[in-house]
């Protein structure tokens, strides 16, 4: 065996590198450095990011290892470097949630979980067999579990984690049944091996039979909607930290291994099998989500029911990428940077409340902007970004999704863009509604008094509304998104 | 009588709907895990089955199943102890009474 190809793997070996570092001081350094793990991982990690960004240094080549079970190119470390910012945000919030008199005594737990479920994440990324494939998806799923129920002393934590877990088994379980029949029908598990297999045989049923049930089980991970009965519940009671990385690094990462999946695998078969499956599935999670969205008082579960909405436009990116066009793929990486920015700016606000005063109802931020003139504008921004209204980020990340839909030609897919247009502006209400909550009721005072944010959660928030206003006016990062990959 | 791979598919297939359907009418959660192992050694039969009749020349079907069991024993592990912890906080595992956060 040739160990130098283990060198392909740069980005996973860092982060291994990190997570020892991080680990060993946890366990073996004095109390002191114990107490600043949180800002040492920040700035272990704050470090890998930007290094990943220069190619000299993470490598821009495409090549495969270990005969092929893993691939890397300059656009899965740019897929992957868009997560790291993700995440080194997700870090700088959680300072202060980490921080605090009932998590200190075990937060070096909370780094080090966080850094395996990543590792995983890159696993389902980059893996091109389907038992790579698996073991990333559960080492990503499962410590997650173990995250969730971080909150030891509040209830609603354990029954989030025992939502989480049980029911991500559940999809995973029928996933892999999906995968028992694809092995079956064509007698291997590597995507080439595969996509070749399904050309030459003729076998339509068992496979659209399959099909659906690796759809389900990675819409599972997505929250799409007929499988997305958990996402509420988990957002709700995991702790704030964890239901933002939830939201954005786990579904942004599953909506990529799902691009690669459905096109690299079964791309030949797209119209006669999941074409109009994945149709009823965007149709589907876009109306539910926002339809359940309206209804919510609590900011956690809106934010929730609004990211299923947002996992149906990610999906839209997805089937927006065809074999002909790459510039749905570029629109995809595009839309969850975006999303990671907007989403994580307003976890950022709900958070600094929380470890406030921790209130969490949208009745409680009635007049926020007396109190709160700054968290109330980010909030805004956010919500405006989510919503997609034009200076901001959201509205071209939208924009570009759309297009490259349509640019597919059809009718269905005009039909499906004009259903998640009218989609759009039935968002933009109840986005609204929080920023009519802050701004317009400001009649009662505000229940939320003045208070000073920590300095890590205004470096975060600050991050975040850089990334929704630079992104939205600067069209460097789209345009090199395109050239990356090759339009 | 000749063993065919219907003879491993069927049971294989039962025991996989026996899980689905446990899975969402049982109400004790610990029933609920069993159902959930049912569904996963369902998909290890179907692995181990297909290599063995359909490619016996390699052995892939057979490495990802002892994965699958490996990970099956670390997802119920996991499981098992947040289900503790639910027993310590409510006092009972009784999934239909979970419902704090229903809306």
């Amino acid at each position: 065996m040739d160990y130098s190809q283990f060198l392909v793997m740069k980005q996973e070996i860092c982060l291994l590198v990190i997570f020892l570092l991080v680990f060993l001081n946890d366990i073996f350094m004095p109390r002191k450095a114990q107490s600043a793990i949180g800002v040492i991982t920040c700035i272990l990690f704050g470090i890998f990011t930007l290094f990943g960004f220069c190619p000299m240094v993470i490598g821009n080549s495409s090549a495969d290892a270990f005969a092929g079970m893993y691939a890397t190119s300059p656009v899965i470390v740019n897929i992957k470097n868009i997560l790291n910012v993700g995440v080194l945000i997700v870090l700088i919030q959680s300072l202060r949630w980490t921080a605090s008199d009932m998590q200190r005594i075990r937060r070096g737990e909370f780094y080090e979980l966080l850094l395996v479920t990543l590792f995983g994440m890159y696993l389902m990324i980059s893996s091109r067999h389907f038992l790579m494939f698996v073991i990333g998806l559960e080492t990503a799923s499962l410590p997650l579990a173990a995250m969730v129920a971080f909150d030891k002393h509040r209830y609603e934590s354990h029954e989030a984690a025992v939502k989480y877990i049980l029911t991500a088994v559940f999809s995973s379980a029928i996933f892999m049944m999906g995968l028992s029949f694809v092995y079956g029908l064509t007698g291997s598990l590597y995507y080439t091996n595969i996509a070749a297999g399904i050309q030459s045989g003729a076998a339509i049923v068992p496979l659209v039979i399959a099909l659906a049930f690796v759809i389900a089980g990675i819409g599972f991970k997505l929250s799409l909607v007929p499988f997305h009965l958990w996402t509420a519940d988990v957002y709700q009671g995991a702790p704030t930290p964890v239901t933002s990385y939830l939201s954005v690094i786990s579904k942004g990462s599953a909506a990529f291994a799902f691009l690669v999946i459905l096109w690299q695998v079964f791309g030949s078969v797209y119209a006669d099998a999941w074409e109009w499956m994945l149709y009823a599935l965007i149709i589907l999670t876009i109306t539910v989500g926002n339809l359940f969205a309206i209804r919510q008082r609590n900011l956690k579960r809106f934010l929730a029911f609004s990211s299923i909405s947002q996992a149906g436009y990610i999906m839209l990116g997805v089937i927006a990428f065809t074999a002909l066009s790459q510039m749905g793929k570029a629109a995809l990486m595009f839309y969850i940077l975006v999303y990671i920015f907007s989403n994580l700016a307003a976890f950022g606000v709900i958070g600094a409340i929380e470890n406030y005063c921790g209130k969490v109802s949208m009745d409680d931020y009635n007049g926020l902007c007396k109190t709160n003139p700054r968290l109330s504008f980010v909030m805004m921004l956010a919500m405006f970004s989510l919503a997609g209204i034009p200076p901001f980020a959201g509205f071209f990340s939208k924009f570009f999704i759309f297009t490259s839909a349509i640019n597919q030609g059809s009718v269905a897919i005009y039909v499906l863009v004009l259903i998640a247009l009218i989609n759009t502006i039935i968002s933009l209400y109840y986005y609204l509604l929080v920023v009519k909550a802050m701004y317009i009721k400001t009649e009662e005072p505000c229940s939320i008094s003045t208070f000073r944010s920590a300095w890590s959660e205004r470096i975060a928030m600050w991050i975040c509304v850089a990334g929704i206003v630079g992104l939205g006016i600067v069209s460097y990062f789209y345009d090199n998104l395109l050239t990356l990959v090759g339009c | 009588m000749e063993l065919t791979m219907i003879y491993y598919l069927v049971p294989s297939l039962i025991m996989f709907s026996c899980g689905v359907y446990g899975f969402i009418t049982r109400k004790n959660m610990i029933a609920m895990l069993i159902s959930l192992e049912l569904m996963l050694n369902a998909v290890d039969i179907n692995f181990v089955v297909f290599n063995r009749y359909l490619f016996p020349g390699e052995m892939e079907g057979m490495f990802f199943t002892l994965f699958a069991i490996a990970i099956a024993a670390a997802e119920t592990a996991l499981a098992i102890a947040i289900i503790i912890n639910v027993f310590r906080a409510a006092k009972n595992i009784n999934a239909a009474e979970l419902t704090k956060m229903k809306h």
